[in-house]
């Protein structure tokens, strides 16, 4: 393990752990504001890389691709939203889950009815394919490193959006005490769904961007949704702050023990055992440290809810 | 000091003594025992032989949701990760198996054991949180033993762990054709007949009372926290025990018996059943393992009929199909 290792992975961690923060961001508003659960976000991530990668494919633009994916999805989340969610968030978290796992398996074979069952491969843009050298001597894929600016941008973005905009202040509101913010005149119905809609836009994104270092298959939705879940669950459910580091944490955490446990527990144990036990202390390292830190602090490190 | 006057007169309305409970549905459920004892002698004369296998693993998945039914249903404990008791049931067996052990009653009973274990152990963690920090600290452990199951190469790792050696059910009974099907029918009979008497319980009246209004019940002297890790246990134990019956159904297990989505289905069972409801898993089990089976045959793509389903059984049956249009309890 040397220093270019190290540094390659941790970096790999931020940026995966700025795509969970994307995913995050739009659950934790939505579950914050309206005690809403969507199972179904992972699916919007998932239309958002496939769109991505089809339009990249056809057109040649990742630009274009990136924007016809938010587009899309943004238009699909206004559909959902107007069609199913606006009659849930008044429902209990139970008819949540049912309903949203409903629209999971519907997205997953209208996916799998336009683009076919097997996995399709998104392509790196021609520009960003190539490595860039950091302070000096460290090389790293220029890919990856967008992907790290594009995350830190939109992370500013939502900041500023949520802590100096009126918008922002309405959002916070409804966040922290909803019922509050409905006797003080705001329309939180409108704010549910301009949040709605703005969490889908940035799920997509988080899936036209992951789409070249992933597989965009069928299912890739479930599997990033729980973890984005956990993020959110370690930040404490309604704040974005939380939302963000608590992905960084995650990210790093798991990507740190992925790369580094295995070869470090091969100098300790019996290669046979080593590996079975790495692979596995790796997979459950970020559950671990969600049951770590609700244990000590039950409503997450950033409580929304005063 | 007043408990004894509080039993008498429960605050809640008993569960059920609902209009259903008179007349000839008091005999449907003996009707339907005799139904399913018969069904393997009857099915092959009606070409239906496939299907004593598929009713004998309704049976097993109807043990599993209604301990599912239980702990959210009766104690208002949403837990996204109940398949991972299902898993250690089965690990278990397979754990005893592989070390020479082939006797189904032991591993059967072992498997309860170990999954009440593993079930108080993340009960009392997870019980200090509530709603939606529940449900995801629950689907958290239920990853973690997935995880575990992956990494553990002895069993297969992800590849699972198939059986070969058929398993003992004692000396006489292995020559009995369908034994292993009407043992099943046994144990799913006694563990609803269970069930109903445990709801109408002290016991099972508590934890509805924890359900409803957890802060007075406290206040009145009941062990709030030891009530719903009891529960917790009781659940995560028949989880295992159909689990480890699962496993002997399929002669294979595999990690992804305890994947989300595995959680997930036997969530989808109860709340589409009836929650809370002596009969709604049952109903919740045959409805939607029945319906995948079938669109199965017809098409690649199942899935959206079914996803359409949930959607309309949301709006159209807020209290599951055993619960006709009556509004939820809980919230």
């Amino acid at each position: 393990m040397d220093v270019i290792f190290v540094f390659e992975q941790l970096l790999n961690g931020v940026g995966y752990g700025l795509m969970l923060f994307l995913l995050a961001a739009g659950l934790t508003l939505v579950f914050g504001i309206m005690d809403t659960l969507n199972l179904a976000h992972g699916s919007l991530y998932m239309v958002g890389a496939y769109l991505a990668a089809r339009v990249h494919e056809a057109s040649g633009s990742f630009l274009l691709a990136i924007v016809v994916a938010v587009a899309g999805t943004k238009i699909l989340a206004l559909l959902v939203e107007v069609l199913v969610m606006r009659r849930l968030y008044r429902r209990d978290h139970l008819s949540q889950v049912l309903a949203t796992i409903g629209l999971i398996m519907i997205a997953d074979d209208a996916v799998r009815a336009i683009w076919g069952p097997s996995p399709i491969m998104a392509p790196t843009p021609a520009w960003l394919s190539g490595p860039v050298t950091l302070l000096g001597s460290l090389p790293y894929p220029s890919y990856r490193l967008m992907l790290i600016v594009a995350g830190l941008l939109v992370a500013l973005g939502l900041y500023l959006l949520v802590n100096h905009t009126r918008l922002g202040m309405i959002v916070r509101a409804g966040a922290s005490n909803r019922r509050m913010a409905e006797l003080m005149g705001v329309r939180v119905n409108r704010v549910f769904s301009f949040v709605f809609i703005l969490g889908a836009g940035l799920a997509a994104l988080a899936g036209a961007l992951m789409g070249p270092i992933s597989a965009v298959q069928i299912g890739m939705g479930d599997a990033i949704l729980i973890p984005a879940l956990v993020v959110i669950v370690i930040g404490g459910i309604g704040s974005v702050r939380g939302a963000f580091v608590a992905a960084l944490l995650v990210g790093l955490i798991d990507t740190a023990g992925r790369a580094f446990l295995p070869p470090l527990l091969h100098v300790m144990l019996p290669p046979a055992l080593a590996a079975d036990l790495g692979s596995g202390l790796a997979s459950i390292a970020m559950y671990i440290l969600m049951a770590t830190v609700l244990a000590l602090k039950p409503s997450g490190l950033f409580p929304a809810r005063g | 000091m007043q408990n004894n006057n509080h039993a008498m007169m429960p605050a809640v309305p008993l569960p059920f003594k609902s209009r259903q409970e008179s007349g000839w549905f008091l005999f449907a459920p003996w009707l339907v025992l005799g139904v399913l004892a018969a069904f393997p002698l009857v099915a092959p004369l009606l070409g239906l032989d496939y299907y004593v296998g598929f009713v004998q693993r309704l049976m097993i998945y109807s043990i599993a949701v209604s301990s599912l039914n239980f702990l959210i249903g009766y104690g208002g404990m949403v837990a996204l990760g109940h398949a991972g008791f299902l898993g250690i049931g089965a690990y278990t067996l397979v754990a005893l198996l592989d070390s020479g052990q082939d006797s189904v009653w032991l591993a059967w009973g072992l498997a309860m054991g170990v999954s009440a274990l593993f079930a108080l152990l993340i009960g009392s963690i997870s019980i200090r949180t509530r709603g939606m920090y529940f449900i995801m600290i629950t689907l958290a452990f239920a990853q973690m033993l997935y995880y575990l199951a992956v990494s553990f190469s002895r069993f297969g790792g992800e590849d699972g762990y198939g059986i070969y050696t058929p398993l003992s059910l004692g000396s006489w009974l292995d020559n009995v054709p369908h034994a292993l099907y009407w043992i099943v029918l046994l144990i799913a009979a006694l563990v609803f007949a269970m069930g109903s008497r445990v709801a109408c319980s002290r016991f099972g009246l508590a934890l509805q009372g924890i359900r409803d209004n957890e802060v007075r019940m406290g206040a009145m002297g009941y062990p709030v926290y030891a009530i719903r890790l009891l529960a917790f246990v009781v659940a995560g134990a028949f989880a295992g025990l159909a689990g480890a019956m699962l496993a002997v159904n399929n002669n294979f297990v595999s990690p992804s018996m305890m994947s989300f989505g595995e959680s997930a289905g036997l969530l989808v069972m109860v709340i589409l059943g009836g929650m809370g409801h002596r009969w709604g898993p049952a109903l919740g089990v045959v409805v939607w393992l029945t319906l995948a089976e079938v669109l199965k045959l017809y098409t690649d793509y199942w899935h959206w009929p079914m996803g359409l389903i949930l959607l309309l059984s949301v709006f159209l049956l807020p209290a599951g199909l055993a619960g006709g249009s009556r509004r939820r309890v809980i919230k």
